[in-house]
């Protein structure tokens, strides 16, 4: 069993979507159950094949006992055994907390979206975790048409704004196959360790370069960095509540996980910095969507609108770690991998409660939100903190290994947009403290802080998943020195 | 001129691809747009598929000989006689994707019209606003 448990992480979400839809004829809210356990099952298999990772080495799976170039082989090492943890977790927590939502947005879908949301997740577990370029493509394929689905669901504007996304997404996608079959012509295999070989044997030409380009332009694209993000906001702002909670985290992490896996274990991490040195450009990028997102964020009302924003700044974080070039702003991209989806998914969760208590989630109706919601307001604190960057959460972390990182390779204009989006955040966040604690709700009189706004609290299926993950950012930041230690140094040990 | 005879056929997949891509970013009818990420599709595939094919090549299945006790005979196989299987594998993949976007994304466009009552992506936008 323990063997298997790579293949177990991928196969039970694939098997039991079909099941969701079936139990869900007879007995909706047995769906939600199913998808509860698909999950937690998922998790400890992902668990599983962390610990091995971490005391024994890296695993590697290959379906079907047909050896690793000719056969699809699923790679597990220090860089994505955490992210497939996380992955699940998220989607565990999700599953948890979607189930008044749905029952009230969607009314009589609910089999279809945990049909939906369960197959969206295999495929983004599967990009994680497979070692084949063109399975990556197909499971690629399989989260974004799930995807387009699930964001379309609420209907009204929901219904352009995917049609927006699926456009923009199946560029991207068509890219990184076009990339792939540049690969393909130059090395004669998909597997990516085997590309990485047969590479590095030869020289660079101007193809591989070709295939480097597109599979990147693809993988922005899908991530929404800066000049590409467009389709992003939209597409997240119009969905229902769960399925943003669901992809706000995953989607563009993924895609960020995907970037960073072409730049160390397909192409070569010296022939990105020391051949082609385009890090100051991409950097530069970077800067942008950082600038870009954090004052596009300050003009919105919305607050789910205005974290859609926020997630275009923290993509600008990440790539522009991964293409500083240096231990330190690799560690901080990839951990931020991590802290980035727990902590959008901390907000997320918690707009979600205010959207399903008060109804829409625009600045003026939060007045007073704090004396009538409470425990959320604790939970969204502590994302708010973690995007800030207070210790002890992990964005602080994150921050400082990117900043120190950004210090290393002489920067500035990267140190100096992290420090600017920190406070750029810290005025998003205490603005809506400010008018959530120190305004009284529209019916009561100005500046007179009444004792007798009602508490009225989400209900306990949502809380628990957000004081959960609310505790999850606290405690990752405790532990930032053995994740850093056990998962990212070894890894990076492998190319710098 | 022997480079255009040489590579005739990605040149021609490169103009598929770039009409297709075009279509998809400048286009405003919505259709219009599905159509041509169907075309952009295409130009992958055949891109995929001239890159295994051969010339004077076959079909990649190889026709077991046997002899008059119906034993198979042991023949050597010359990879030049067959065209590379895997490309064609691959695309039968990604067609099938292709449909499923394609299927999706007319779904997509007639919840569109049926919200707005347009295809047409301007007067979409100033329903919108």
């Amino acid at each position: 069993m323990i063997e298997q448990a790579p293949a177990l992480i991928v196969v039970i979400p694939l098997i039991s979507a079909l099941f969701i839809t079936i139990i869900g004829l007879y007995q909706p809210r047995f769906s939600w159950a199913l998808t509860i356990v698909t999950f937690a099952l998922s998790s400890i298999f992902a668990f599983i094949c962390l610990q091995h990772v971490v005391t024994v080495g890296p695993i590697s799976y290959v379906f079907g006992n047909w050896p690793a170039p000719f056969g699809i082989e699923y790679a597990i090492d220090h860089l994505n055994a955490l992210i497939v943890l996380m992955i699940s977790v998220v989607a565990f927590l999700v599953a948890i907390y979607s189930k008044h939502d749905i029952a009230k947005e969607l009314g009589d879908k609910i089999p279809h979206f945990y049909s939906l949301f369960t197959l969206l997740v295999t495929g983004l577990l599967g990009i994680t975790l497979t070692g084949d370029a063109f399975n990556l493509y197909v499971l690629l394929e399989i989260s974004a048409l799930t995807s387009y689905a699930l964001l379309a669901l609420s209907g009204g504007r929901a219904y352009i704004a995917t049609f927006n996304y699926l456009i923009m997404g199946t560029i991207g996608a068509c890219f990184y196959l076009l990339g792939v079959g540049y690969l393909l012509i130059n090395t004669g295999s998909l597997n990516m360790a085997d590309i990485s070989v047969i590479l590095s044997n030869n020289t660079y030409s101007y193809a591989v370069l070709a295939a480097f380009l597109f599979i990147m332009i693809g993988m922005w694209t899908k991530m929404a960095l800066f000049p590409l993000h467009s389709w992003l906001p939209n597409a997240y702002t119009y969905a229902p509540t769960s399925t943003s909670c669901l992809l706000a985290p995953l989607m563009t992490k993924v895609s960020v996980y995907v970037m960073l896996r072409m730049m160390t274990s397909v192409f070569n991490y010296d022939y990105i910095f020391n051949v082609l040195q385009w890090q100051s450009v991409i950097v530069t990028l970077a800067v942008i969507a950082i600038l870009a997102g954090s004052v596009l964020a300050l003009r919105q009302d919305n607050l789910k609108r205005m974290l859609t924003y926020l997630i275009v700044a923290e993509i600008g974080y990440m790539v522009g770690g991964a293409w500083l070039g240096n231990a330190n702003g690799f560690t901080g991209a990839s951990y931020h991998i991590i802290a980035d989806g727990f902590m959008t998914l901390c907000l997320f969760l918690a707009i979600g409660c205010i959207i399903y208590k008060v109804g829409d989630a625009s600045l003026s109706s939060m007045k007073g939100i704090f004396t009538k919601m409470p425990v959320t307001m604790v939970g969204f604190l502590v994302g708010a903190f973690s995007m800030i960057g207070i210790p002890p959460t992990c964005g602080f972390f994150s921050k400082w290994y990117l900043i120190s990182g950004a210090y290393e390779a002489a920067a500035w204009p990267f140190l100096v947009a992290l420090l600017i989006s920190s406070l750029v955040n810290a005025v998003l966040f205490f603005r809506i403290i400010e008018v959530g604690y120190f305004q009284a709700l529209p019916s009561e009189e100005p500046n007179h802080h009444h004792p007798n706004i009602k508490r009225d609290e989400a209900p306990l299926s949502m809380l628990i998943p957000l004081l959960t993950t609310a505790g999850l950012l606290i405690g990752i930041g405790l532990y930032t020195a053995d994740i850093v230690t056990y998962l990212i140094q070894p890894f990076i040990k492998n190319f710098l | 001129m022997e480079f255009i005879i040489n590579y005739y056929n990605y040149i021609i997949v490169v103009i598929i691809m770039m009409l297709g891509l075009w279509g998809m970013l400048a286009l405003s009818n919505l259709v219009k747009k599905l159509i041509s990420m169907a075309i952009f599709q295409t130009g992958i595939i055949l891109f995929y598929i001239s890159m295994g094919a051969k010339k004077g090549a076959s079909i990649p299945i190889i026709k077991q000989a046997y002899d008059e006790h119906h034993h198979p005979i042991h023949q050597t196989i010359n990879n030049m006689d067959y065209a590379n299987p895997l490309t064609q594998i691959l695309m039968l993949t990604a067609i099938v994707v292709g449909v499923a976007t394609l299927g999706l994304g007319l779904a997509l466009t007639q919840r569109v019209y049926s919200e707005h009552k347009s295809l047409h992506e301007d007067e979409i936008l100033e329903t919108l606003s």
